[in-house]
């Protein structure tokens, strides 16, 4: 569905060029769930662009159903579906006549229009709001119809752009549930960017994305296993001394070596023929309260990129 | 919640390929569509539409009626009686209501790109040009319902132009309001906030009205004053209206016309530029 070979995209700033997508390529199949997962600013948004022929590739190319996008963006555009990171409804119109306006635009017959607004209304649990102001809607609301939205001339590829970037962990939960709901009735292929780890987990493949590149793309599951069987989490008084030793004694841990929330260091267990429970007796350390768990989609992200994926609450643009 | 399957319902199949009709096709169907939206956001405000009439009133009654007692004869009409300050006014501030209604229209395209609608368009398959075309005629048709209400005052002014005569006005109308939201347009391309395009309009239309001949004739001014006002494109226009509703001119009614074609023209060309090299 997606091809993308090499994509770069350069742009010039007061400081030089920069490369906000450095040579990437990846493959979304028909019917994929493909996430992107990255920090803000790492080249999400400007792949996207590109996949919408907004920004024209500086170099390398991109297809998209067969179709190169910069010869044929409209063609392409036709069959792309796409949810904004900010809101792109206009607010002075009613639910409806938003959704008659982008029917109109993408060429779809009054008949067809009316019967598949109302539909997907229903499914996105809308149907009791089609005629009033989008301006008295609630922000997961507003997230909802522009997914009706984008799903009224019937793409082939939805993308979601950080689609519950701003909005509160209910109304999160609430537009997933929308939106695996429309997945299961109306198939297609997603294409998804996100920086919440939990969101990309339930994708069939993930790219992480870190400083215009991919530097990893599997399953979650795989990506997870590659790090090793598990993750080792210590709290104790003296940090930073086990810190200094742990890095002296394993030098490989310097990829997944980090500091929780909570105080506590947690890193990929080296292994090296001992059980956990025979590493941590050798330890010179006094050991408050020590647990294993396998490796989640976190520590993927920090042994491939060096940095959490933690977000500020100010950061909300870019990606 | 009814089960049915996504095809009842008139979802197409993933692997469906659908044929686009042709570019022109989809542009028109664009260009009507944009301009439906505005049409009615333009409905449903309906209150500030009738406000805004308030400023062309001032004028024409306070302003208007302060001088006319202090001013001559501003011309003959051809049915010989001479014509009066207020009537004389008259379609000049026809020309401003449209003028303004029209340059403010522009601000549209910057707030679209504020709350994020603009991308909404820039992404549907149709060509910038269609996006453009469908803003200007949505503009001008704003502003010229805009002039449309003060044209009516018309009987108040002892003017009685013939059907044909009002036609042309109203054709005049079209044409200034088509060219100032071309001007708004090109200038709101690069803007991202609304408070400072409104700044800079305003920095425009005064010049623009003040050099048109709206409130003045153009004959016997200074020369400095007169040149300025042969660049304006406001003074074709002005000289058109005051030609078509009171009889008196200052051009020909073809150097008019060529004034406002060659504005017209050179303004929707350069904001159509604008925007289909802006990012």
């Amino acid at each position: 569905m997606v091809d993308a070979e090499n994509l770069v995209k350069v742009y010039s700033t007061r400081a030089g060029p920069r490369a906000a997508v450095d040579g990437i390529s990846f493959k979304v199949g028909e019917g994929e769930f493909f996430s992107f997962l990255g920090p803000n600013g790492a080249g999400k948004s400007t792949t996207i662009g590109m996949m919408v022929a907004l920004l024209a590739p500086t170099a390398g190319r991109i297809k998209i159903d067969n179709l190169d996008v910069v010869r044929f963006p409209h063609e392409v555009r036709q069959r792309i579906g796409i949810i904004f990171q900010d809101p792109s409804l206009d607010d002075r119109l009613t639910a409806w006549e938003n959704l008659e306006f982008h029917g109109r635009l993408y060429g779809i017959s009054k008949e067809v229009r009316k019967k598949r607004a109302n539909f997907l209304m229903e499914v996105m649990g809308l149907a009791d709001r089609r005629d009033d102001l989008v301006r008295t809607f609630s922000g997961g609301m507003k997230r909802r119809l522009e997914i009706v939205r984008g799903l009224v001339h019937a793409p082939r590829l939805l993308i979601l752009d950080e689609p519950t970037l701003g909005l509160d962990p209910h109304s999160r939960r609430n537009v997933w549930e929308y939106i695996h709901t429309v997945r299961k009735k109306v198939q297609m292929t997603v294409f998804l960017t996100t920086h919440y780890l939990e969101e990309a987990d339930g994708s069939d493949r993930v790219a992480i994305i870190n400083q215009g590149q991919i530097v990893a793309m599997d399953t979650p599951d795989r990506l997870k296993k590659s790090l090793g069987p598990e993750v080792l989490n210590l709290h104790v008084s003296e940090k930073g001394q086990l810190k200094k030793f742990l890095l002296e004694r394993y030098p490989s841990l310097t990829s997944s070596l980090r500091e929780e929330e909570d105080g506590s260091l947690s890193f990929l267990f080296p292994g090296e023929g001992k059980s956990p429970w025979e590493f941590l007796k050798a330890l010179p350390f006094a050991i408050r309260e020590a647990s294993v768990r396998r490796p989640n989609l976190d520590d993927v992200f920090i042994r491939y990129t060096g940095t959490g994926l933690k977000s500020t609450p100010n950061d909300s643009r870019g990606g | 919640m009814q089960e049915k399957t996504f095809e009842e319902w008139g979802m197409i199949l993933p692997n469906e390929k659908r044929p686009l009709a042709d570019r022109l096709t989809r542009d028109l169907q664009g260009v009507y569509t944009l301009w439906l939206r505005d049409v009615i956001r333009l409905w449903r405000d309906r209150i500030r539409l009738i406000g805004s009439i308030v400023q062309p009133l001032l004028f024409l009654f306070i302003l208007g009626g302060g001088l006319s007692p202090r001013l001559g004869a501003m011309g003959v009409t051809h049915s010989g009686r001479p014509l009066g300050y207020q009537e004389f006014l008259f379609p000049g501030i026809v020309g401003m209501s449209v003028l303004f209604t029209a340059s403010f229209a522009g601000v549209a395209i910057v707030w679209d790109r504020e709350v994020g609608f603009l991308k909404e368009v820039l992404v549907a398959p149709l060509s910038r040009t269609a996006v453009v075309v469908g803003k200007i005629l949505g503009g001008a048709t704003n502003s010229v319902i805009q002039g449309t209400l003060i044209l009516v005052l018309i009987p108040f002014f002892h003017l009685h132009p013939s059907l044909s005569r009002t036609m042309v006005a109203f054709l005049v109308m079209v044409m200034i309001g088509l060219t100032q939201t071309s001007v708004g347009i090109l200038l709101g391309v690069r803007m991202t906030s609304s408070q400072g395009f409104m700044v800079l309009m305003n920095f425009i239309i005064l010049p623009l009205f003040f050099l048109s001949g709206a409130l003045f004739p153009l004959d016997r001014l200074p020369h400095w004053l007169s040149e300025a006002s042969r660049v304006d494109p406001m003074t074709y226009g002005v000289d058109l209206l005051r030609h078509a509703l009171t009889g008196v001119h200052f051009f020909s009614v073809w150097t008019d016309l060529l004034g406002m074609g060659i504005f017209l023209g050179l303004m929707s060309s350069l904001s159509i530029y604008l925007f289909t090299k802006a990012d």
